[in-house]
């Protein structure tokens, strides 16, 4: 009986099609996103609202992922940018394959920012790197306090945390402070921003995200 | 759940190393999983006997090593297992401290009768 030494990423695949996502990415200066919550925390809406918000000047796509249906992309599709929809068929998550034969066809040179909505998941789409800038967390008011400490890997990997639906915080019993508290004890460095589809923190949030595309424009390395 | 998927990808690269083996009889494999990893381990267990049964890697055995958190200090350089969430350094205090392990998701290695 001997032993072989292995040492390697289970998910050694993802990650180098992943990688060569990334230096695309890089090469074209193109910010990527990969926004990931719970089902109906309102990752379209907030979509919805960014797009538009978004400067027509600025080429922005959006990749966007369901199990079933095209409902989103056509929700999303109305503010004139080019999306796309995922649908994974059963798949609990998107992987660096789907936004590789997605993209295949998509002039990459043409484009400034590439918004991924991954699939409605806390788990699954955290072990998935996409070869994405950075992965953002949505956490809605109508959830639990407790959800970072419940699913603590996506907030350790999420740069931003985005609170949605703050416009209902006077009815729900969501006290927002105890939630930020959790999401800094699993992520002591993580950003937040509260928003809310009715207007709240939206110029906060457009403000990171023309920030973040500046520091990729300029070719600063973001974190990946 | 996408541990099954998981386990694919771990079988995908069994196929290729026993390839580099040339056709060698793995007998166990060793996983390594961080506790942030996103990753059931009883749920990667079952996929595990479902997707070897019937299959040439019938007999493998899977060892899981389960790697907890662990963050380090910059400001006195402590490293500590962050338990229950606990990032703060125990040492000095210090709230901003650096996680250091428990994001593996690794094959460490197999065995092979020989």
């Amino acid at each position: 009986m001997s032993q072989i030494v292995v040492e390697k990423k289970v998910l050694n695949e993802n990650q180098k099609i992943a990688a060569e996502l990334r230096d695309k990415f890089r090469e074209n200066k193109i910010l990527v996103i990969n926004i990931i919550s719970s089902p109906g925390s309102g990752k379209t809406t907030l979509l919805e609202r960014t797009l538009e918000r978004l400067d027509k000047s600025k080429r922005v796509a959006v990749l966007t992922g369901d199990l079933q249906t095209e409902n989103d992309a056509r929700r999303l599709a109305q503010w004139g940018f080019p999306v796309k929809q995922i649908i994974t068929g059963g798949t609990c998550h998107l992987d660096a394959k789907m936004i590789e034969k997605h993209l295949a066809d998509w002039p990459l040179e043409n484009l400034d920012v590439l918004i991924i909505e991954n699939v409605g998941n806390l788990v699954c789409p955290t072990s998935y790197d996409l070869g994405e800038h950075c992965k953002i967390v949505m956490l809605s008011v109508t959830e639990g306090e407790d959800k970072p400490l419940k699913y603590p890997s996506i907030f350790v990997k999420s740069e931003l945390m985005l609170l949605s639906k703050v416009d209902l915080l006077p009815y729900v019993p969501f006290n927002a402070e105890l939630a930020k508290q959790n999401a800094r004890s699993v992520h002591p460095g993580i950003q937040i921003i509260e928003t809310s589809c009715k207007g709240e923190g939206l110029d906060a949030w457009m403000k990171w995200l023309e920030e973040k595309l500046a520091a990729v424009k300029v070719g600063e390395t973001v974190s990946a | 759940m996408h541990e099954l998927s998981i386990v694919s990808s771990v079988i995908d690269q069994l196929d290729e190393l026993k390839k580099q083996h040339n056709g060698a009889r793995f007998t166990r494999v060793g996983l390594r999983v961080g506790e942030l990893a996103g990753v059931d381990v009883d749920c990667l267990r079952f996929g595990f006997e479902c997707v070897i049964k019937d299959t040439p890697w019938e007999h493998l055995a899977l060892e899981i090593e389960e790697v907890p958190r662990r963050q380090r200090c910059p400001a006195c350089n402590a490293e500590f297992r962050a338990e229950n969430w606990a990032t703060a350094c125990p040492q000095c205090g210090e709230e901003a401290t650096i996680l250091i392990a428990g994001e593996e998701l690794q094959i460490a290695y197999v065995e092979v009768d020989e």
